[in-house]
């Protein structure tokens, strides 16, 4: 019965508080409206057959977002620090990153980290060969870069998602 | 706004600092994009704005209208979230564009594609 009802029930929690942090009230009529519409967009969602997620490690969940807000702080400053030198030649280029990450979850999970950190974007992925390629704006050392990847946010994330 | 004429001096101050400082790392990021060489290197800038810029903003928007409605009111931090969750999505999409013309052209400067992919 909660399955066929609640099939995400962690989803349904999440729709749910965005919509009363987006009314900000928690009458009883907008909780009423805010679990139907986490309830029927939950279920819709289920119809693209999403694949199992499993977060086997929460706490290191947790310590993975601060370290990650750590690095984003301090790449905003780098790389502003990149932007305003009066020579503004930098030596920038891509680094072919192979991995071990497998899961869809924590792909994506790395996707928007690579991302949303200044200074390195996620290119492609070459799901075959498992290589991830990245585009790094101040390139020194490539081995470097791919040593911080794998170690920094891999690691977590296969503990946490594989 | 002359309901901000409410807000006490130290919370005022707060509040144009956070602004100040979130307009800041906008304005780099956005003169990142005119002083970078290629494409690639500009890609890299408006992020910027999207993380650091974008946090001080809603601190200040966070902190002001706190104060002004003696509440905590933190909706402002849904921005944050979907603008995290949205921006690699664009972001992924124009460096595979340009990535994508760049090795139709036969460029030496980027990678060439791996056999399957």
């Amino acid at each position: 019965m909660t399955r066929r009802w609640l099939p995400y029930p962690i989803l349904s929690a999440l729709l749910l508080l965005i919509w009363l942090l987006l009314n900000q009230s928690i009458a009883p009529g907008t909780l009423l409206l805010g679990a139907l519409l986490g309830i029927a967009l939950a279920k819709v969602f289920g119809l693209l057959r999403p694949p199992k997620a499993r977060v086997r490690n929460y706490p290191l969940l947790g310590l993975l977002f601060l370290r990650v807000v750590l690095d984003i702080v301090r790449s905003n400053i780098a790389v502003a620090r990149l932007v305003l030198r009066r020579d503004s030649r930098t030596h920038s280029g891509f680094v072919a990153v192979p991995l071990a990450l497998t899961d869809r979850y924590g792909l994506a999970v790395l996707a928007c980290i690579i991302t949303s950190t200044p200074g390195t974007i996620w290119v492609s992925y070459d799901p075959s060969a498992n290589v991830l390629l990245i585009h790094v704006l101040d390139l020194v050392d490539e081995a470097a870069w791919i040593d911080t990847i794998k170690r920094r946010y891999e690691r977590p994330l296969l503990e946490i998602f594989q | 706004m002359s309901h901000l004429d409410a807000l006490p001096p130290w919370a005022a101050i707060l509040v144009a600092v956070f602004v100040m400082l979130g307009a800041l790392f906008a304005f780099v990021g956005s003169l990142g994009l005119l002083r970078l060489k290629n494409f690639y290197q500009r890609v890299h800038a408006p992020t910027l704005g999207t993380t650091l810029g974008t946090f001080f903003m809603l601190a200040g928007s966070i902190t002001c209208f706190s104060v002004l409605h003696g509440r905590p009111i933190f909706y402002e931090i849904l921005i944050g979230v979907f603008l995290t969750l949205t921006t690699p999505i664009t972001l992924m999409l124009l460096v595979r564009a340009a990535l994508y013309r760049d090795r139709e052209e036969g460029s030496a400067d980027v990678p060439q594609a791996t056999l399957r992919e």
